[in-house]
């Protein structure tokens, strides 16, 4: 009985501590953002690097859901002779919900593993040991760029994700089942508020997109400096920022779209 | 020049351990200035970790490492990063950017700690470069090198904002006998041309001691033996005779600590 009270009190110390870590380290890095003159080419490469470089998987995978949706909410929807709320039914579920989760998710496994395994490469083969001899801060020159490249990216891409959904609606709906266009696009107009359903959605993108990042850069500036630390590391991020963007979402959502 | 004032580092009373197990326990030592100083001992008795205190990328459990009137380990993140720009390190791997060329490397900290115009960079580039022979594989990405060229590369690197004190850890091992000979050549070049002072972490017994003007060996968390080269190689103590001739029997242990051989061996329970 002891022990487990001492174990479940040594688990809680290590809790706090490594939630107190990750708060320093996350103020260190955003406090250090190195001048605009050094610093923006930094930030340029990482957006190419975590942004760019995830446009092809975001738009493929947006425009299949926004097709699945389409396939899957004319088939209901026709049921009831309600064919022509397609438009809106598409547009709401992905921007307020699809969008924003299944690009952080995607995020997760296309960015988020490439900056652990990135950075914890980096420590295993002493390149931030040797750049913190040359007098130069990694969590400035490496984290920080990285945590707002993160930070900016992944709203831009939930936006794309939306509008290449929306595409796949659109071509499965209208191109394919022969909905009447003008019903498609009038309805999701009316029914889509820009500030309740877009800007949240874009705000749940940019908070999982800190949450993402922030795990990814920290799991791989303290992960084991061996292939195999490496490894757990990079499955530690995808894992942790998963779970983290599904219990976001859900808080989140109780938040914004929640009417009690 | 009063002892203090001769001496660039001074380590008091140090103390590290990792786990259970002590790497320092209460080491004391100078570090002089515009000498060569070696720090030898068998493999594993913490002479790397010993330039990683001293760098504070570790800290220790107790003790300090004074540079002039700072106390290293106690010093602020602000004011280390900027302690830092005087020490120049060779890692053992080389510890090169993957994604600069060679050129660039070398240029890296001139870049970030200076504002010299880009012609002054190169000219500084191309000389630090042909010092250790690598002028002609600027353009080289780090994986193009084989080791004993990164690491020469990485020397270029570690002496181009012209530090105080560069500490080499293992600069010989894996080197070709004639990188080797350069190498021992351009350290004590180094340090007699431009008065760097220098710190070699080495078991290459012959050629740290053909350049070292002060030698310490450690081992067991102690410093066993000290002197110049001379009295560390004449010295009949029987730990620093035993890592000077190289023999397994003696008071320095070549086993890591474990159970009794023939009681090991014989023990299949456990199997």
């Amino acid at each position: 009985m002891i022990n487990r009270i001492q174990s479940l009190g040594a688990n809680t110390i290590a809790f706090v501590q490594s939630l107190g870590y990750s708060g320093v380290f996350l103020f260190y890095s955003l406090w250090g953002i190195p001048n605009l003159r050094t610093g923006f080419p930094l930030l340029l490469k990482q957006l190419y690097s975590v942004g760019v470089l995830s446009l092809v998987i975001i738009v493929v995978s947006g425009t299949f859901i926004g097709m699945v949706l389409g396939l899957q909410g004319f088939t209901i929807l026709s049921d009831f002779g309600t064919e022509n709320a397609l438009g809106q039914l598409v547009a709401l579920s992905l921007v307020r919900e699809m969008a924003p989760v299944v690009t952080g998710l995607l995020f997760a496994g296309r960015a988020g593993s490439a900056l652990t395994a990135e950075i914890g490469l980096m420590k295993a083969t002493e390149q931030l040991a040797s750049m913190e001899m040359i007098g130069v801060d990694p969590l400035r020159r490496i984290v920080a760029p990285r945590l707002l490249a993160g930070f900016i990216a992944m709203p831009i891409l939930t936006a794309i994700f939306c509008a290449a959904g929306i595409w796949g609606g659109y071509l499965v709906g209208v191109e394919w089942l022969g909905l009447y266009e003008g019903a498609f696009w009038a309805n999701m107009q009316s029914a889509v508020s820009f500030q309740h359903d877009v800007l949240n959605g874009i705000l749940k993108g940019f908070i999982f997109g800190i949450a993402i990042t922030w795990i990814a850069v920290l799991q791989g500036y303290q992960s084991e400096p061996t292939s195999e630390g490496i490894s757990i590391a990079t499955t530690k991020t995808v894992v942790h920022a998963s779970l983290a963007v599904l219990a976001l979402d859900f808080i989140l959502t109780a938040i914004m779209f929640g009417d009690f | 020049m009063t002892q203090s004032e001769q001496n660039l580092i001074e380590i008091r009373d140090l103390r590290f351990s990792r786990g259970d197990r002590t790497i320092f326990d209460g080491i004391n030592m100078d570090i002089q200035r515009g000498k060569v100083t070696a720090i030898m001992g068998p493999s594993g008795c913490g002479k790397t970790t010993l330039l990683r205190l001293i760098g504070s990328q570790i800290k220790p459990d107790s003790g300090d490492i004074w540079l002039g009137s700072q106390n290293i380990p106690r010093l602020k993140r602000k004011k280390l990063f900027e302690l830092r720009k005087q020490i120049g390190m060779l890692f053992q791997s080389g510890a090169l950017f993957t994604d600069l060329n060679i050129y660039e490397n070398v240029a890296f900290p001139l870049r970030i700690h200076t504002d010299l115009p880009d012609d002054m960079i190169h000219d500084l580039v191309l000389m630090k470069l042909h010092a250790v022979g690598l002028r002609g594989a600027r353009d080289l990405m780090p994986s193009e090198l084989s080791g004993g060229m990164a690491r020469r590369a990485a020397l270029a690197r570690a002496m181009a904002l012209d530090p105080q004190m560069i500490m080499y850890d293992e600069p010989f091992a894996g080197q070709d006998p004639i990188s080797m000979g350069v190498l021992v050549r351009l350290i004590r070049l180094l340090n007699q041309a431009v008065g760097i002072t220098s710190v070699i972490v080495s078991h290459d017994l012959q050629e740290t001691a053909s350049i070292a003007d002060y030698i310490y060996v450690i081992a067991d968390g102690k410093v066993i033996g000290e002197g110049t080269p001379e009295k560390v190689m004449n010295d009949r103590s029987a730990m620093v005779h035993q890592f000077t001739h190289g023999t397994a029997d003696g008071p320095v242990p070549f086993h890591f600590p474990a159970p009794d051989y023939r009681q090991d061996i014989m023990d299949l329970e456990g199997v």
